[in-house]
This record gives C-alpha cells, structure tokens and sequence, in this order.
C-alpha cells in the first residue's frame, strides 16, 4: 500500500504547506494535518476486493423470498377485485399481502403522505405494486404472482401536468386534490414589474427539462427480520435516510420507533433515488411480522424504474431584466411541474426551483409562480442538485442570449452580477462565504474561454455556466427544530478513537470524511479512527444524505464532540507538563505547549493515564441549523415556502464545456470539461474532485440522452438500461477540474462546504450554451437529442434559403 | 430439471446441482455465497457481473452456468493474493480513488484484467473500450481509467498475472 506523508497537506497549488506564510502556527485555524489528505475510503478495499456487503447480498437463517406483483395492464385503474387464494395455495408459498391489510399512507413530507405500501382501490401509475408475496424461493415467488387475479377497470390516463390541469373536472388522479393539483405556491420578493419598466434589457423565454432517473447501479433490496417473541423489527436496506425510513415504518407498520431498527449495508448509489422509503422495505416487514421469517425483497431493474421518483419534468417561463448599467434588476419565473403519480418530495423540490433563482446573482426583485401537477406517470421526486438545475437551465442559456444582445461577453455579464460573500438575497437567503467570481475567473482562464468563445469553425463550440447548491437544510420535513446530527466520540486504550453518527454513506464518502474530521478534531491520524455509521441502533442520530448535507453537520458536530475530550486530555498533560491546559496543542497524536514547543507528551500516554483513572472519554456533539426566516425583507411579509432554499451555506462552481456536433448525424459530443469549485476546504481533494468529475458526466446524460419515455397508454417504454441511455467510458470528456484548494468558509466546520450536487448544476446550461456557439442555434429543451439537432438544422437552413431567396 | 455438474471458480471445483437454466451469476451468488459479483439490470446492460470464463469477459447474468462446465471461471474473489494482498489493478483503483459506491467495482476490475490479461499495454483508447460496456454512475470514469493504466504499467513492471 502506498504510504502518504501525514505532514503533506496540499493548499495551494504544487506547494505543500502545512503551515501558512504569515500566520503564527498556534493561531492558525486552517493548520490541518488530517482535513485536506487525499486518502482512499475508508470502504475501498473491501469493495474492491468484492467483500463490501449490500443488501442483497445478505441472508438470514430460514429467509424467504418476497416479490410484488405490479400492474402492466394500465397506467390509470380501478381495482375491482384482486383473488390471492390460488397463489397462497402454491406449495412454498408462506403469504400474500395487499394494500388493504397495510392501509396507513406514508411519503417523506409529513403533510403529503398520500402513498399506500401496495395499490389499494386504484392503481395510478404503470407498474404500481398490487400483491406481494412471500415464498421459499424466487421462483416459487414469481410463480405464485401469475396465480394472483386482479380485475381492473380502466380509467383515463393523464400524462402530461397541462392535460392533467385541463381535465380535472372529468378524471381526478387523487380525491384530496380535485383539481389535480399537489401543490402550489407564490413567492414574490420586490416589485418585479415596476423593475422590468425600468430595464433596458428585457427577455422571455420557455424551458422544458426531460424525465432522468437516478441510475444507481444496484437496485434496491431490504431484508426484514421480525421476532415475534420481543415483537422487535430489524431491517436492512439499500437506503439513503434511515432515520426518515425508521419513522415511516413505524407509521406503516405501527410499531414503536424504538422496536425497530433500521441497519444500512453498504450502498450502491443513490442521487436521491433511495431517499424515502420504498413500497418493498414495507412489504419485507409486513411479510417478516406473518410470516415470522427473514423476508428479503430485491427489485429487478424495471421495477427500480417503475418506482424510484426521478427528476421532475419542468416546463419553466422566465423573464429576465438588465438595466442599462448590465445589472439584473428582475426575473419572473413561472414554473409547471410533472409530479408523477404521489406527492414524494414534491412540495421541497417545487419550493427549491422558486428559491434558485435568487441565486448566484444579485437579484433584488424576483417573482415565482410555482404549481406542481400529479400525472399517471412514474412519480417525480429526489434527484442529484433538486430544484436546482431546472431554473439554473433556464437563467444560464438566458444570461448567454441577453450577453449577446447587449454586445459583452457571457463572462462580464456573470461577473458583474455574481453575489459575494456576506450577500443577503430578496428572500433572506443569507451567503456566508463564496468564491464564486474567483470560479468564474479561473474556469475561464484555465479554458482560454475568451479566446475561443465565437471564434470557433461551425460546429465546434464553448460554453460558460455557473451555479451553485445549498450546503445543508435549515429545517427538518417534519415539524421539529432538534439536532439534525448528533456525533459521540469515544476515546480509550482498549478501542482507539471511535466515532458514532447514523450517517449514510452512499458512494458519496462521508465515512471517509467522518474519520478524518474526526482524526483532526482529536489530533489523531484519520487511520487510528473507527467508523461506526448507518445503523439507527448502535449510531447517533442523523437526518439523512440529501441537500448536500453531511459535510457541514457532521464536521460541525464533530467539532463539538471533541471539545469535552481534548479538555480532558489537556488538563491530564497540564498537570504532567506543568503549564496551562489552555496553552496547550493537540496535533498529530502528541500534547504539546503553543509556546514551548519542549513541553510535550504523547497523545496515547495521556488516553492511557485517562482510561485508567477517569475511564473511557466520551463526547456528544449536535449539529443544528441556523433557523433563517424566509421573509420579503422590504415587507417583513412572511412568503410560504420561503423557508426552503436557506442553507448555513452554499458552494459554487463554473463549467466551460467544448462540444462538438455531427451536422450529418445531429450527435453532440461533450470533448472538453474546465471546471472550477468553490468547496471551502475540500477534505479529501482526491475523492472531492471525484465527485465533481461524476456529477459533470452524471449531468451530461440527462443533457444530451437521458429520458423516461411513456407511451401514450402510460406504459413505460424503457425500463432498463438497454434503452435508457447513460453515459459509457466512450463519452467521457476530457475533465480539468480545477477546485480552489485554497477557498475556506470561515463560519464553516474546517472551513468545508459541499461539492457533490453543486457541480451538477452548471452542466445543463453549458453544454446548451456550447451548442449554441457551435451551430448558432438555442435549444431551450433538454435533453438535446440528435432528432431535436437535425430538425433544427433543417429548419435553420430552410428560413435561411427563404431569405436569401 | 435438476443435474449436477462441477464448475472450476477461481481453482477450486465445486460439485453442484442446479437447473438447466440456472444462470451463472445467480449460482455464485446464492449458491456459492460469492457475492463479490454484482447483479445490477440481469439484462447484460450493466456489466456489474463481469466474470472471466476461460480469460474472456463475460456478462454472468445472461450465462446459463451449466454452460461453464469444463471452463476455468474467474470472479473477482479470485484476484486474492498470497497473503490477502490486492491484486494491482485493485490498488491501482484503492489509490486513485475509482471507487465510489463500489457497486460497479468488481465487474469494472474483471473487465480491466481480461483487457491486461492479453494487452498489457493497452492505449488509452483501447481502456476505454474495454470497459465501455461496464456503467458507473459515481465516478465520470475518468479515474477508473487511471486506475487501469497505472495498473498495466505496474502488472508489466512486476510481470504480475
């Protein structure tokens, strides 16, 4: 194995310097050993060596195999009988469960369940789960769902949120909203109209965004294991959110929270896909609680297509205002979104594209109409950067048109208005700290943007994008202001240092993160740390992975966590070192003065003398939000939903993408990526810009091929990953990512923000852009398929031809 | 029907009795409690079941195991080294950080050895072909491909097989 100098921190660029010019090293916050060291998850080896466990690869003693039978007939349906008597009679069959005999609804938004494990009265999307049963293998349980009968009677199917509107007053999809739809909202920050009359630049334009679904690579499973003799649950599941799955269970199931245990294996992807219970974690409980056996539920990968709620479709209105001077003075966006089948997430993400536009430019007046509509469609939900890269679409093709109309550059255009740090947007949002123009600065410098932007021969182009994500949520879905991460740090001879926090890594590397903060928080190596994670039980409490959330509130616990035992440690080394425990440094396992460097001792003498005397160290730390009020802050008018958006802080990044087009074939190719990221301290630079090279291609296939398709029946036409196209190691751009290694959010926890939705955002916009400049047309649709490029061309050549003659 | 045949997995020969149409990645999986290899589509799209049988990459998921008799099947459990050591294509993808949710990992460490395993010193192009059927949804690829390289210039340097 290779060895990393533990001295060896990179800040700046091709320097190492562990210790800043200028600053004294006893005053230096920034002085980390162990935050800043590209070091290998903490999972690594054993996910290479194929020994890393996942749901499914788990079994119990005595485990039966569960399966859920699905509607293929219709995406709009009544149900009018469903017979189980022949599949339970199917020797090997344990049991069969239907809707009814689970009825308590559940959804991630309290105020929005509208979910039923399984169908109960009316089917409302294509492949919505109507039986499961529990069988002694899968065969035998796929045998018994053909014997299962279910009479249905169609109904009309609404696919899209326009045709859904128009014709609630015929067919309604669910009897709480008549006019179908889930949710809707007004926020409006300033006078939008009285700016747009003072502009000297004023642009409308409409956007549609396609249906990308997460394509985590294991599909979900759970393994359920009730014991009827203590009457105690314990599942484990491919899952993002234990702990808003443990409180679902409890809904559904109707057990104490404290009867049940969620444990999370190892996971397989997630992007927000696994951010919410899912019908088969029920099913395998319920079925575990009859059958009084282990009940193991793995999806096949139509059925992750059927279920996992993707990326709403937006069809998004804006308008935009720039005074003479180049500022923007107003936008007003109109967004009508495709909810799918179920509420899910949809109130966050419809609130999250209206608070979106407010930045990474100063807007002082800026209006949002937001509805959010059901269809018989697969539900919309959680997906990588939520509400965030539909508007962040739209604003950054517009900003490029109306550059073009005032005759300057995308880039000046971007630098004039980007906020900077300390920044208040119209609705409260509150920016501690960015670098945002500094992104903007290096990403063009780095891709000589300038040079080429405009000057490229037809068909080669370049593209400028901006963006930035929240870096945490200020509020729990439900209401609830307690801690939203609790960390306990355990110190002793006999354990070394272990750390407790039910936070869940998904791919994304917060084990790995957890360690290392924990390692320069204690003034230990990120080696020495045991990582003790993902498990409602035997872990403290945490929210869950979304909204980019982890980095900031475990490092902040942590932090605190750390407090109570370096205290300690320091007043057992004071006394042996004979000065001031307030005067003393902990780093790199040894205990030592900040003024003379002589007094020092080892860190594991002092746990030693602290294990036998005192015992076992032990710290608590919470993270808790600011609670930030989204208000108009001219009115003092409270605007709802204008508390989702607030973060404690936010990250920012610029893509500059080069794109090639097939003029024959109408295929776009993304060549070159030059990125640049403002991420605080990035805390593992290696698997930071990891991240940041995933979310570039992730994005670039909901940009150029990704899409559900639904036949006009409702039926979903591509299922699988023979026909949902996601990007191979053949589309790969070049990547330059270029993270500024020096960036530092001072009110945030080692300086870190996030990084792993944020470089999401640009790419929709850049590559659009780049297209833009490379065939002279807009598209103001994603994703830009070949189809959409050659018909664009044809018409592009025709009106041409029409001038000229 | 139900038939017992004998399948060599990474130098060991298992006796077995399966279905004529069982296939190889569920008879690792559930069978032999293999589990390093990965199921993610059972479509053949995915590649995450990547297996070598007689040295050929091999989608396990869309292979009746029956039709492995008499072949040398290698999965990722096999890479081991004397000693618990990592093979160098899987160091190569510890140290570059090619590894994020792991799911797609064996499957893309089988395709990266069938490639070194004939071409030891494979072009850039010729790695990214050798994996274009593998997905990974994590990374963008690019690290797995460094990860690749590095190991081809390390397995040539320690003629490592």
């Amino acid at each position: 194995m290779q060895t990393w100098d533990k001295r060896e921190t990179e800040v700046t660029e091709g320097k190492s310097s562990y210790v800043r010019e200028g600053v004294p090293s006893y005053l230096d916050e920034r002085r980390h050993s162990q935050v800043g060291r590209s070091v290998p998850k903490v999972d690594a080896a054993a996910k290479v060596r194929g020994e890393a466990v996942y749901a499914d690869d788990m079994t119990l003693p005595n485990m039966l195999y569960g399966k859920i039978k699905r509607c293929k007939e219709y995406a709009h349906a009544k149900i009018k009988k469903i017979d189980c008597s022949k599949a339970l009679a199917l020797p090997g069959v344990f049991a069969v469960l239907t809707g009814d005999e689970a009825p308590n609804k559940w959804g991630i938004v309290p105020h929005s369940c509208n979910e039923t494990v399984l169908a109960i009265d009316k089917v409302r999307f294509y492949g919505e789960g109507v039986a499961a049963v529990a069988a002694i293998d899968e065969e035998t349980a796929e045998a018994a769902l053909d014997l299962i009968e279910v009479e249905y009677e169609p109904l009309p199917a609404l696919l899209d949120p326009f045709e859904s509107m128009a014709r609630a007053n015929e067919v309604v999809i669910h009897e709480t909203n008549p006019d179908n739809i889930a949710f809707h909202g007004n926020q409006i920050y300033g006078d939008v109209d009285k700016a747009f009359a003072e502009c000297e630049y004023v642009l409308e334009r409409e956007f549609k965004t396609g249906m990308p679904q997460h394509g985590f690579i294991e599909p979900q499973s759970a393994l359920a294991s009730f014991d009827p003799h203590n009457g105690r649950l314990h599942l484990w599941s491919s899952n993002q959110v234990p702990h808003y799955l443990h409180r679902q269970l409890s809904i559904v199931t109707e057990i104490p929270m404290s009867k049940i245990r969620v444990t999370i294996p190892t996971v397989g992807g997630g992007f927000g896909g696994k951010g919410e219970a899912c019908p088969n974690e029920f099913a395998a409980c319920i079925l575990s609680r009859k059958t009084g056996r282990p009940v193991k539920i793995t999806y096949e990968r139509s059925e992750v297509f059927f279920t996992s709620k993707g990326r709403h479709p937006c069809h998004m209105k804006m308008k935009i205002g720039i005074d003479k001077d180049g500022y923007i003075q107003a936008v007003d966006f109109d967004n009508t979104m495709d909810k799918g089948a179920y509420a899910s997430w949809g109130v966050v993400v419809m609130f999250y594209t209206g608070s979106m536009v407010h930045l990474p430019y100063k807007i002082p007046n800026v209006r949002s109409y937001l509805r959010n509509v059901y269809t018989n469609k697969p539900s919309s939900g959680a997906l990588r950067g939520l509400g965030g890269v539909q508007p962040r679409l739209a604003m950054e093709v517009m900003l490029d048109e109306m550059a073009e109309m005032m005759g300057i550059s995308p880039y000046e255009l971007k630098m004039k208005n980007a906020v900077v740090s300390g920044y208040t947007a119209a609705n409260n949002m509150y920016v501690p700290h960015t670098e945002y123009k500094r992104c903007l600065e290096t990403a063009v410098e780095k891709s000589s943007y300038l040079e080429k932007h405009g000057k490229l021969p037809f068909g080669k182009g370049i593209g400028l994008a901006g963006g930035n994500y929240i870096s945490g949520t200020a509020y729990t879905l439900y209401q609830n202001y307690k801690p939203h991460t609790t960390v306990v740090l355990r110190v002793d001879t006999e354990g070394g240092v272990t750390v407790q926090c039910a936070c869940t890594d998904i791919g994304q590397g917060v084990d790995t993160v957890i360690a290392q903060f924990t390692a320069e928080a204690l003034g230990v190596y990120f080696e020495d740390v045991h990582v003790v994670v993902r498990d409602t039980e035997t872990a403290t409490f945490d929210l869950g992975t979304f909204a980019s959330r982890l980095t900031y509130a475990t490092g902040t616990a942590v932090k605190a966590a750390a407090e109570p035992i370096n205290q300690k440690l320091k007043e057992i080394a004071g006394q042996k070192l004979g000065c001031r425990a307030d005067q003393l440094i902990i780093k790199d396992h040894k205990i030592y003065s900040m003024y003379e460097t002589k007094k020092t001792m080892s860190w594991d003498e002092a746990v030693d003398i602290a294990t036998s005397t005192v015992g076992t160290l032990v710290g608590v730390g919470h993270f808790s939000p600011p609670r930030r009020k989204g208000i108009d802050i001219v009115t003092g008018n409270r605007i709802q939903g204008g508390n989702i958006g607030h973060s404690p802080t936010f990250g920012f990044s610029c893509q500059i993408h080069e794109v090639e087009v097939d003029v024959e074939t109408g295929r776009i190719r993304v060549k070159k990526v030059t990125e640049a990221g403002d991420m605080g301290t990035p805390v593992n630079p290696m698997a930071a810009d990891g991240q940041v090279e995933g979310s570039i291609v992730y994005n670039m296939g909901a940009a150029l091929y990704e899409d559900q398709v639904i036949g006009a029946d409702g039926r979903h036409l591509n299922p699988n990953f023979h026909d949902y196209k996601m990007p191979t190691s053949m589309e790969m751009p070049d990547m330059f990512i270029n993270t500024l290694k020096d960036s530092y959010d001072p009110t945030a926890p080692f300086g870190a923000k996030e990084t792993g939705e944020g470089a999401v955002q640009p790419t929709f916009p850049a590559i659009t852009n780049a297209v833009y400049d490379a065939i002279g047309i807009r598209f103001y649709q994603v994703p830009i398929t070949p189809e959409m490029v050659l018909r664009a061309l044809k018409e592009k050549k025709e009106k041409e031809a029409g001038c000229g003659a | 029907m139900k038939q017992q045949i004998s399948l060599d997995i990474n130098g060991r020969v298992y006796d077995l009795v399966i279905s004529h149409r069982d296939l190889l990645v569920d008879v690792l999986r559930k069978k032999l409690g293999l589990t390093g290899t990965k199921k993610g589509c059972g479509n053949g799209d995915c590649a995450a079941c990547t297996v070598q049988v007689d040295g050929e990459p091999t989608l396990s998921c869309l292979t009746l195991a029956i039709s492995c008799q008499g072949k040398k099947i290698i999965t990722v459990e096999g890479l081991a080294q004397p000693g618990g050591a990592l093979h160098p294509i899987q160091e190569a993808f510890v140290n570059q950080g090619a590894i994020q949710c792991g799911y797609c990992t064996p499957g893309m460490v089988m395709s990266a050895k069938a490639l070194l395993d004939k071409n030891p010193k494979p072009t850039l192009e010729e790695i990214k072909l050798a994996i274009s059927g593998n997905l990974c949804r994590c990374t963008g690829y690019k690290r797995i491909i460094e990860a690749i390289e590095i190991a081809a210039a390390t397995m040539s340097a320690q003629e490592v097989k």
